[in-house]
């Protein structure tokens, strides 16, 4: 169970190898990892995202978030880790790995997880353009993914 | 009490931090931007959009009716678009 924020890279390979090295109980890994587009919301072509955040209550609601699910799943282990500042197109921003004895679960906390952490994380995005930057607009459909999990 | 805004509100506020000492009338999340709106131009500009600010307390999501007595920190900002 880890939560991780830094600005370099990370490789998706290295980290799955990492969590899975040596383990024998987890039958099922399930990773999501969000990568930077070359598009800008507005259509334009991006140059790069600027991510901020709030150091301190970042990982503290990371490790909520993470521990909520947790809760509700019989996770082997997971991890979260979140790049902040300057992220250029082809470049990973986000990755959620979970891990389980089984698919439904492993899947289930990561969807969880993701939702979650788009809606309740304290990060920001900036876009940046040939034509200059702007904050992007949070969406109402990303609100409406989180919501459900309280059903 | 230590003020923090982030994004765009750090921007329209033009600093990342402030420390302030609100009057006693200020009890809520809700009153505290209502008494910082006051305070000048660039906080009128930056809390406008009024109900789309959001707000933590001392690390964690708090709403527009939360207490903020006795709170060492309030952040604003916002919502979040991380992920």
């Amino acid at each position: 169970m880890a939560v991780r924020l830094q600005e370099e890279p990370f490789d998706l390979g290295d980290e799955v190898a990492r969590l899975t090295l040596g383990r024998t109980d987890a039958g099922a890994v399930v990773t999501f990892s969000g990568i930077c587009r070359d598009r800008a919301d507005s259509g334009e072509r991006l140059v790069a995202l600027t991510l901020e955040h709030y150091p301190g209550m970042t990982e503290e609601e990371l490790r909520r978030i993470e521990a909520e699910a947790r809760g509700r799943w019989a996770l082997a282990d997971s991890l979260v880790l979140h790049r902040h500042g300057r992220i250029l197109p082809g470049e990973p921003i986000v990755l959620v790995v979970t891990l389980a004895a089984h698919r439904k679960a492993a899947f289930e906390a990561a969807e969880f997880l993701m939702d979650y952490l788009k809606t309740s994380a304290p990060f920001w995005k900036r876009e940046e353009t040939a034509g200059g930057g702007s904050w992007v607009a949070a969406k109402g459909s990303d609100d409406a993914a989180a919501e459900r999990w309280k059903a | 009490m230590k003020l923090l805004y982030f994004a765009w509100v750090r921007e329209r506020v033009g600093r990342a931090e402030d420390e302030v000492s609100p009057p006693a009338g200020v009890g809520t999340v809700a009153e505290l931007i209502e008494w910082l709106r006051g305070r000048g131009p660039e906080y009128a500009h930056a809390f406008e959009a009024g109900p789309a600010i959001r707000a933590a307390v001392d690390r964690r999501h708090a709403r527009p009716d939360a207490s903020v007595a006795g709170a060492r920190e309030v952040a604003f900002f916002p919502p979040m678009t991380g992920g």
